[in-house]
């Protein structure tokens, strides 16, 4: 498109190929829309493989008894139980301790190098490869505090490895309340603790919840840091939470895969629909728990 | 009290000033948490060391913990490492930005509350269900037909690949849609007014202003994926080597140190004291990663106002 040209030309048109443009946009589209189809096809396939393998399986005996050597007898109660335990523990410890790191960081901390190395710090850790967390709770838990492979071991690793997520969940719930609800406290002569006590916790907690629920959730499908500090057992006795051994879903999902037989792999899928059962329960929890919560709410 | 004592700098009561403090040491509790990972994996390292060169460590390329002669060259179970990440990013990269563009750029808020969930379901599933998928379906129905099962075993860095680039690709999606949103509303509408289509708005406007976002997520992803282990453990096998070629069976850093934790290994044993090592070089890499893509965001932000 040069000034020179000549004048027999017609004048230089700003679209020159709408056409092909436009059916490259087109070819983009649908490489979008098959990119989110591929994503569905695969989470479908897993849910069918899943489930026309495990379904057989899955009994009221599957959910009531104890592993066994032989596929027939085996079943989840012992690492459901164990499941269950670490979920409860790990979710009382993550909680008063998150929300009490997330209200210094968003409404205590000033902007002072310490205070932005603690912000920093808590990101970071979120990226920590959860199988290093088990080599700390190893070292520390395990053989330093001498607790064994017990569930308080077991639950304390795994609340180290969830933290990180319930914080920056907490953060960004009280974050997201208005600044005014902040004065409105001061303006009625709240001190610092009251403000936040009476009037930003209530109104961030939908928020605070659904994140310690779903990291909850997140602690209870983990297995690496688990095997990590001895959970990977053969346990067919309902576990103590305080001493004894123990192990928990994704483990035992584990061990039964890791068997040759086509019968495992089938006890193995059924112990799968009972965790993503257990999985979709934690979810709706954390969606009704969110919608009760924030009745009230309206700014 | 007189009206005389009445000063505006008054002293906090001293319950508030417990409370803060209680507050400050749940925020600490952080960075005890990282001094603890440094401190341990740092102690047994050295101890390693002690007994293996380092540099033999850093530089073999054999690596056999548990079967004699024992040899402790890392590049093995980091090239299986990297090899399954590299897959993983190959499948993941494309997917998770397309989808991202979809729900950013083209999708109205109806389609957005199908497609959300989807993901977010991927991203909930336990990595272990994956890795069961891996190691039952898309080894033995999809790999082994399409490729022949003579050219690829059961376990292959290919078949790990593939489960963790589904596991990560929600992570991008989810990161690059927030970069793609983040993005004024009126940079489009100046490139629609100039004659753009929206494919074009798309790549020469919304994708460059998301693209330290963008950057971000994929670093993340990556990070994600080298530390990623029990999709892992199931799909990729126990033949720690030294090789880039997809079909093969190869040991990543994380399914080793499963593979250590699962066995009788004695506990002052050098393969065990191995496993620290192992897990020291796998958070120097993932750390190094994370404050990358936190460099990326803050270097090459753009800022609109």
């Amino acid at each position: 498109m040069t000034a020179a040209a000549p004048a027999a030309r017609s004048a230089p048109r700003f679209e020159p190929a709408l056409m092909r443009r436009k059916l490259t946009g087109t070819i983009f589209y649908g490489a979008c829309l098959a990119s989110i189809a591929f994503l569905m096809l695969a989470l479908a396939l897993l849910l069918f493989d899943v489930l026309t393998r495990g379904l057989p399986w899955l009994d009221l005996d599957f959910l009531t008894h104890p592993p066994s050597a032989r596929p027939a007898r085996a079943g989840v109660l012992t690492s459901f139980i164990g499941s269950l335990e670490i979920g409860v523990i790990v979710g009382a410890l993550a909680f008063p301790i998150g929300v009490a790191a997330a209200i210094y960081l968003a409404e205590y901390a000033a902007d002072s190098r310490l205070n932005r190395l603690l912000q920093t710090n808590i990101s970071n850790l979120a990226g920590v490869p959860s199988i290093i967390y088990g080599i700390l709770g190893l070292s520390v838990f395990v053989r330093l505090a001498n607790l064994g492979p017990t569930v308080l071991a077991g639950a304390l690793t795994l609340t180290l490895l969830i933290l990180p997520v319930v914080i920056i969940a907490s953060i960004e719930a009280l974050r997201a309340v208005p600044d005014a609800q902040r004065e409105g406290a001061y303006a009625l002569g709240a001190s610092r603790w009251q403000m936040v006590r009476r009037s930003i916790l209530p109104a961030a907690a939908p928020g605070i919840m659904t994140g310690i629920i779903l990291a909850m959730a997140r602690a209870i499908g983990e297995a690496a840091p688990l095997i990590i500090i001895g959970a990977f057992t053969f346990v067919t006795f309902v576990p103590n939470p305080i001493s004894g051994q123990y192990t928990v879903l994704p483990i035992q999902i584990f061990g039964w895969a890791q068997q040759p037989q086509a019968d495992f792999q089938g006890i193995s899928a059924a112990a799968i629909i009972v965790i993503l059962a257990l999985m979709l329960i934690l979810n709706g929890l954390a969606i009704i728990v969110r919608a009760r919560l924030s009745r009230h709410i309206q700014w | 009290m007189s009206a005389a004592s009445i000063t505006l700098t008054h002293r906090r009561p001293i319950g508030e000033r417990i409370i803060e403090r209680l507050l400050f040491l749940a925020a600490a509790l952080g960075v005890l948490t990282t001094l603890g990972i440094i401190a341990v994996l740092a102690f047994e390292t050295v101890e390693f060391f002690l007994q293996i060169s380092p540099i033999d460590f850093f530089t073999g390329t054999r690596w056999s913990a548990l079967i004699k002669p024992q040899s402790f060259g890392v590049l093995a179970l980091v090239s299986g490492t990297l090899l399954v990440t590299a897959i993983a990013l190959v499948i993941a990269v494309p997917l998770g930005l397309l989808a991202a563009v979809l729900l950013a750029e083209y999708a109205g808020t109806r389609f957005r509350t199908i497609v959300k969930p989807i993901l977010e379901t991927i991203a909930g599933v336990p990595t272990i269900v994956l890795g069961f998928f891996g190691l039952n379906f898309i080894a033995p129905h999809i790999l082994r037909p399409l490729l022949g099962a003579d050219n690829i075993g059961v376990f292959s860095a290919l078949n790990g690949g593939i489960v963790v680039g589904l596991l990560i690709t929600p992570l991008i999606a989810s990161i690059s849609e927030d970069a793609m949103r983040a993005v004024p509303r009126g940079m489009r509408e100046g490139a629609f007014a100039m004659g753009a289509t929206k494919f074009e708005v798309v790549r020469k406007v919304v994708f460059p202003a998301a693209l330290s976002g963008i950057m971000a997520s994929v670093i993340l992803a990556m990070s994600r994926a080298i530390g990623e282990t029990m999709a892992v453990v199931l799909t990729v096998g126990t033949k720690p080597q030294f090789t880039f070629d997809p079909t093969e069976s190869v040991q990543t850093m994380t399914a080793f140190i499963v593979q250590i934790s699962i066995g009788e290994t004695a506990q002052g044993s050098i393969e065990f004291k191995s496993l620290f090592a192992v897990g020291a070089t796998l958070f120097v890499m993932t750390l190094a990663l994370n404050l990358l893509s936190g460099w990326v965001v803050r270097r090459f932000r753009t800022g609109y106002s």
